[in-house]
């Protein structure tokens, strides 16, 4: 059994590595179709009773070598994308387990504000936010400040942060709408702001945190998580 | 085999034109004809046929039709050149438009570059900017370029590009140090050409021991038979019969100046450089019928301000294509030009001006481009910083010429539209990852920055590569080579 699990998991890790959601996945060259991914490689682990928990170690564990790897330019931003959206996979399979097992994952809402329908920034970031093991509530693109508002009351208790894009410096403005509405329903979330039009000062004037891209978004998401602890 | 790219050639002189270029070609060559102050040339032209006017130290040559068309049929279509490593070796076929790129010119002048830090009396902002410094090309030059071409994927062959002007170099050791300073820092093809005839024995003698017995010739040579308009120079025409009479591999190489040496129309270049290229033809196969020739197409317009070359000009680019036209018409591998500028520094002007050659010469399918890498103020001068970022520039023509795979890739894609659409995000780069690490797609430009970072980068990327360990010639070989023949204690 020991020898077994071992097994899966480096299997496990390679396939997050691989960037392989699925059995119908290809790997970085093309290659591994037809062999099992990150989805079946989990829901045979947890046939097998392996714990939910060592589960998420060794995902975790295999995107630090993916970041590595991206730091090391021996990874772009495709590869790193391909393995979030793999650990995001294994993650919804993981999840009944952890609901179970009384284990909650932390929530964060991402949008492109109200007047924008730029949203590959966004999505990026929720792509790697989900690689990350955040449950991303994404509302999408165009969203007006009421409904974002909306959202984080209804799932205030998990939320750990709001992630806003805009790439005009028309809309940008909207962002600030945004966090004034938060305040008056007295929701004290932190707001990572990000996109073109988006500067540090302009972050600072609106009470946000910038971020310079998508990865720094998750770096900064990452942090929250931790503070709130 | 260094395969090149096959290229869908952009044609833009209809058929009937190039036949109509062919035909005042041959009239060129019957009247005025060409005029030759080699004599064995003439003698050979005169024993075959040709009209000959003898005059005071020259030969006026009137080539019959019949005589240029019979004797083309048998220049051969496929030229092999070996190389060191197999794998570098070309196999040049002259009714294929299949491209590939090489360094060329024997430049006299190196442009170092270092590079200096700057602080603003104005502003007191500090920058690091390039100088550069020009000095004499010396033999530890060819190797250092021959070593760095060898690193760089984009050069498919090494034609020597310094002029060696050490002190210690003479007219009786400069061919076999150059070929020697090439061959032992590159395992590509070498090509050049000969300072000294009475040396090319030695020089096929050590290309010989060299290559181990390989059957393709891992040397050629080019001789420059004619100068424009229409002569037959004396010595390098010599060069082509001895060459010829070895069997080895030959480019007939003209250069007319539209505008100064031959007439300014895009025409009268093209008709008349195939005339001289085709006079060296036709004395290369009345010498030894099947002799391996390129059809060496080197025009280029003259500035109107002082009738120095101006290879940026657009004339050039068409003289260019007519040039590999002519060729593919009478079947003859093509090597042709690109990549010359004409600034003296490294950077942006030099890149606009090559570019648009290195685009033209390769959409027409010329076998084998020469030119192609590090060439400034013309060809006067080598900057290896130029020649890295050439490099790169030549890999992106070749990544846009690749040919294309429709039916599969729509196969592919259309799968991966349903599935994209399918997702929140609608991401399609998980799909580019087999061919970024296919080397198809080149992830992003690598030299990115100002002018001067841009320059920067190129230099730092220079020093990297030749950090690298040299692939040497093997020494017993080498100990061989030192026993006959004179080899600069330094170079070996």
């Amino acid at each position: 059994m020991i020898k077994i699990s071992e097994e899966l998991f480096a299997k496990i890790k390679e396939n997050v590595i691989k960037g392989r959601r699925n059995e119908k996945d290809e790997d970085l060259e093309g290659g591994s179709v037809g062999e099992p991914g990150v989805k079946e490689l989990i829901e045979e682990a947890l046939e097998g009773g392996i714990e939910p928990k060592r589960l998420i170690e060794c995902i975790n564990d295999a995107m630090v070598t993916v970041g590595k790897k991206f730091e090391t330019g021996e990874y772009f931003v495709p590869d790193m994308l391909a393995s979030a959206e793999a650990v995001s996979v294994g993650m919804d399979v993981l999840e009944p387990q952890l609901s179970k097992g009384g284990i909650k994952k932390e929530k964060f809402v991402v949008a492109t504000v109200e007047g924008d329908i730029h949203d590959i920034g966004k999505n990026i970031f929720a792509m790697m936010l989900k690689g990350a093991g955040f449950d991303v509530i994404d509302l999408g693109t165009d969203v007006s400040a009421d409904e974002i508002v909306k959202t984080v009351k209804n799932e205030d208790a998990e939320i750990v942060g709001i992630g806003l894009s805009a790439l005009l410096t028309t809309t940008m403005e909207n962002m600030g709408v945004v966090i004034e509405k938060l305040r008056e329903e007295k929701l004290e979330k932190e707001v990572l702001v990000g996109g073109v039009a988006v500067s540090n000062e302009y972050a600072d004037k609106i009470c946000a945190i910038y971020c310079a891209d998508a990865f720094e978004g998750v770096d900064k998401a990452k942090e929250l998580a931790k503070k709130r602890g | 085999m260094r395969k090149g790219v096959l290229v869908k050639p952009y044609e833009r002189l209809e058929k009937a034109q190039i036949e109509k270029i062919h035909e005042a070609s041959l009239s060129i060559l019957r009247d005025p004809g060409i005029i030759s102050y080699n004599r064995e040339a003439a003698e050979i032209f005169a024993d075959n046929g040709a009209e000959i006017s003898s005059n005071n130290g020259y030969w006026r040559i009137s080539i019959p039709e019949g005589l240029i068309e019979e004797s083309v049929k048998h220049a051969p279509s496929v030229v092999k050149l070996g190389a060191r490593e197999k794998e570098n070796s070309l196999v040049l076929d002259g009714k294929e438009p299949r491209v590939r790129f090489g360094t060329g010119s024997e430049a006299n002048v190196i442009l170092d570059m270092d590079v200096e830090d700057f602080v603003s009396e104005k502003s007191g902002i500090e920058r690091r900017f390039p100088v550069f410094q020009r000095r004499r090309g010396t033999v530890k030059d060819l190797c250092q370029s021959a070593h760095l071409c060898e690193l760089l994927e984009n050069v498919d062959f090494f034609l020597r590009n310094v002029n060696i002007q050490d002190d210690d170099i003479t007219d009786d050791n400069k061919d076999v140090n150059k070929f020697y300073a090439s061959l032992n820092n590159t395992t590509k093809h070498v090509m050049a050409g000969l300072t000294n005839l009475e040396k090319l024995d030695d020089v096929i003698r050590m290309a010989e021991l060299v290559s181990g017995g390989r059957k393709e010739p891992i040397i050629s040579f080019i001789a420059c038979v004619t100068k424009s308009p229409l002569q037959f120079i004396k010595e390098s025409t010599q060069n082509l019969i001895e060459m010829t009479k070895r069997n080895y591999p030959v480019v007939i190489s003209v250069s007319p100046q539209g505008g100064s040496t031959a007439p300014i129309q895009e025409a009268g270049t093209v008709a008349q450089q195939n005339a001289e290229i085709l006079a060296g033809v036709v004395l290369s196969q009345l010498v030894r019928e099947g002799a391996p020739v390129l059809y060496g197409s080197n025009p280029l317009r003259v500035r109107m301000d002082n009738l120095d070359n101006m290879y940026g000009a657009p004339e050039t680019n068409q003289y260019y294509i007519g040039g590999v036209q002519m060729a593919r018409f009478y079947g003859i591998p093509c090597y042709s030009a690109a990549g010359v500028g004409d600034s003296k520094f490294p950077g942006i002007e030099a890149t606009a001006e090559k570019m648009m050659s290195h685009l033209f010469s390769s959409l027409s399918g010329a076998q084998y481009v020469h030119y192609a890498f590090g060439l400034l103020e013309g060809t006067n001068t080598l900057s290896f910083e130029q020649l890295v970022l050439d490099d790169l520039h030549v890999g992106f023509c070749k990544s846009m010429l690749r040919g294309q795979r429709i039916e599969e890739e729509l196969r592919d894609s259309l799968e991966d539209i349903r599935e994209v659409m399918g997702t929140s995000h609608k991401m399609f780069t998980r799909y580019a990852r087999k061919y970024l690490r296919a080397g198809e797609v080149i992830p992003f430009y690598p030299f990115d920055g100002d002018a001067n970072e841009t320059l920067i980068k190129a230099r730092e990327r220079k020093g990297d590569l030749l950090a690298a360990p040299v692939e040497e010639i093997p020494g017993d070989i080498k100990k061989g080579v030192f026993q006959e023949f004179d080899v600069l204690e330094r170079i070996r």
